[in-house]
């Protein structure tokens, strides 16, 4: 048997997923020295995951990086395999018997929940899934999200938090020419919310959002950012946080913060209010979500390992809709390990372990290796470092030959599957540009696969 | 927007900024490396990878404004540069003598 990453006999890689992490891991192995042929799976029709549905509509320069995929899906050593389902269509034991590799780049499919009275009350959403909705994604274009009252709250101070403010916040005529799903534009477009309370656990010098997605909430058209100058005060902890010369991004939030905080009133019709040292305890309403009970904290702790502790002082807040956005998890996949309190799967540089021990053959990269941590960039990195553990282990891996896509494709279609290929993603495409033109969009997305499926005439 | 390698970077190119940049926007001589602004998204990943603080997104310092157009004018005609290299001979005593 030839020694495995030769011509005769190729490493075959299975990807699982087809956002950052997934491509990158394919741009490492493909440029890597051993012969390989990589194949992406991928349970959407459509690729580049949350660069496509998550990233939001009103940033198409962070979308720029599907440039960098589609060069590498163009590589003749990459087949794309879109609407299939890794452990339902097809399991992580066939997938094992098809290929010496398998990546699990499956990204954190859901979210962390708060674990507070009230959190399933009509009205508390997923900021995922409001997320999802207002990017297309099939599988939250049919949610509903009413916008009929005055007060929205973001639980939360990521990137994620404020991109919710401001889609939130942004006027119709702002989001018109993005890509943003219609059916989105068409309930935003009828908002009536007038304020949105972004709030935060612990205090401005801890908040993880980036300082150019917080300045953007002041360059809208009709929105002001209100920040109580009180909220800005730090403690001695605090403070030395922020003369960290580690910390410069930080910095810069926190004097975006300050600018905010001096702003005279103005008067557009909305107001973004980003709050600090407060946590929901409780979400109630009749039927329906009508306030949240908030306890005010306090910092306690050594200079980057401040917790948030409760005061016992307590406000409302009443709201007529709520979007957490305080993490991600990943799900869990049938025959796969799985860390239940992190929500990852276990790993050891990127090599799948189940009790300590490594799975042979078996590899995870992204947000479901590390959790949901970093930007579209970090990624890279870490798809590197999980292709770099492939390469070392090249010796010991079984050196068998494997079928690849040409069994498992006979296997998808002998169970009824649709697998749509990249020159099928590519058809796709091309018509969702031709449907946003006459509206001066990018694209108009297709939300639904029999939409897409439609377009392939099958 | 603009994002932009500066003075630090000579004689240390310790290159940790590449593999982190989602779009292969940087390019690099034999002594320091510089942005394509055509290609960079301002996306940020790269600034805090860099152990010399080399890399500066808006609003850029005045007495860094005019390392945007040395970016701009160097970038196209280097090659990229996709992968860790061995930093500048020379460049841990650098980074020391620059105060990290």
């Amino acid at each position: 048997m030839s020694s495995l990453g030769t011509q005769k006999n190729p490493l075959r890689a299975a990807i699982v997923g087809s956002g950052p992490a997934g491509f990158y891991a394919a741009e490492a192995l493909i440029g890597s020295a051993p012969a390989v042929l990589v194949d992406m799976f991928e349970r959407l029709a459509s690729p580049f995951g949350l660069v496509r549905s998550g990233v939001a509509p009103d940033h198409p320069k962070l979308k720029q990086p599907i440039k960098v995929y589609q060069q590498i899906a163009e590589s003749p050593q990459f087949r794309f395999l879109g609407n299939v389902t890794v452990g339902h269509d097809v399991s992580v034991k066939e997938l094992k018997d098809c290929y010496h590799v398998v990546i699990f780049a499956c990204g954190t499919q859901t979210d962390r929940t708060m674990g507070i009275p009230g959190e399933s009350l009509p009205g508390s959403h997923a900021a995922t899934e409001f997320v999802g909705w207002y990017n297309g994604h099939p599988d939250y274009r049919d949610l509903v999200f009413d916008l009929s009252h005055e007060t929205a709250v973001v639980i939360g101070q990521g990137n994620v938090a404020v991109d919710v403010c401001r889609i939130l916040a942004k006027t119709a005529d702002e989001l018109r020419h993005t890509d943003i799903a219609a059916h989105a534009l068409e309930v935003l477009a009828q908002s009536r919310i007038r304020d949105i309370h972004m709030i935060g656990r612990r205090g401005p010098a801890q908040a993880k959002f980036t300082h150019p997605e917080i300045r953007e909430l002041g360059e809208l058209a009709e929105c002001d950012p209100v920040v109580d100058p009180r909220d800005l005060e730090l403690n001695s902890a605090s403070r030395e946080e922020l003369a960290d010369k580690r910390n410069r991004a930080n910095i810069k939030s926190y004097e975006v913060l300050q600018a905010f905080a001096a702003r005279p009133p103005s008067t557009r019709h909305r107001r973004c209010h980003i709050e600090f040292l407060k946590s929901p305890i409780e979400l109630s309403g009749e039927g329906r979500l009508e306030r949240v009970v908030l306890m005010r904290n306090r910092l306690e702790g050594e200079p980057s390992r401040q917790v948030a502790r409760e005061t016992g002082e307590i406000e409302e807040l009443a709201c007529g809709v709520l979007f957490r956005s305080i993490g991600y998890r990943g799900v869990a996949i049938l025959g796969v390990p799985f860390d239940e309190a992190r929500g990852v799967i276990p790993n050891r540089d990127g090599r799948v372990i189940d009790d300590g021990d490594v799975v042979a053959g078996l590899y995870v990269t992204g947000w479901i290796k590390r959790g949901p941590t970093g930007i579209i960039g970090t990624n890279r990195e870490d798809s590197v470092l999980t292709v770099n553990s492939i390469l070392a282990d090249l010796p010991h891996l079984d050196v068998g030959a494997r079928p690849g896509m040409d069994r498992l494709r006979a296997l998808l279609e002998g169970r009824g599957s649709r697998v749509v290929s990249y020159a099928d993603w590519q058809k796709i495409d091309a018509a969702e540009i031709r449907r946003g033109q006459p509206a001066a969009k990018p694209r108009e997305k297709f939300t639904r696969l029999k939409e897409m499926l439609d377009v392939l005439g099958s | 927007m603009t994002t932009v390698v500066t003075d630090n970077c000579r004689r240390s190119r310790f290159t940790d900024c590449v593999l982190v940049c989602p779009v292969a926007c940087f390019h690099g001589d034999d002594e320091m490396l510089y942005i394509d602004p055509v290609v960079c998204i301002d996306c940020g990943a790269c600034i805090s990878k860099c152990p010399v603080q080399a890399i500066y997104e808006d609003p850029i310092p005045a007495d860094k404004q005019h390392w945007i157009e040395i970016n701009a004018m160097r970038a196209p005609a280097l090659p990229v540069i996709r992968t860790k290299q061995e930093p500048y001979p020379g460049a841990e005593a650098r980074k020391k003598a620059l105060g990290f």
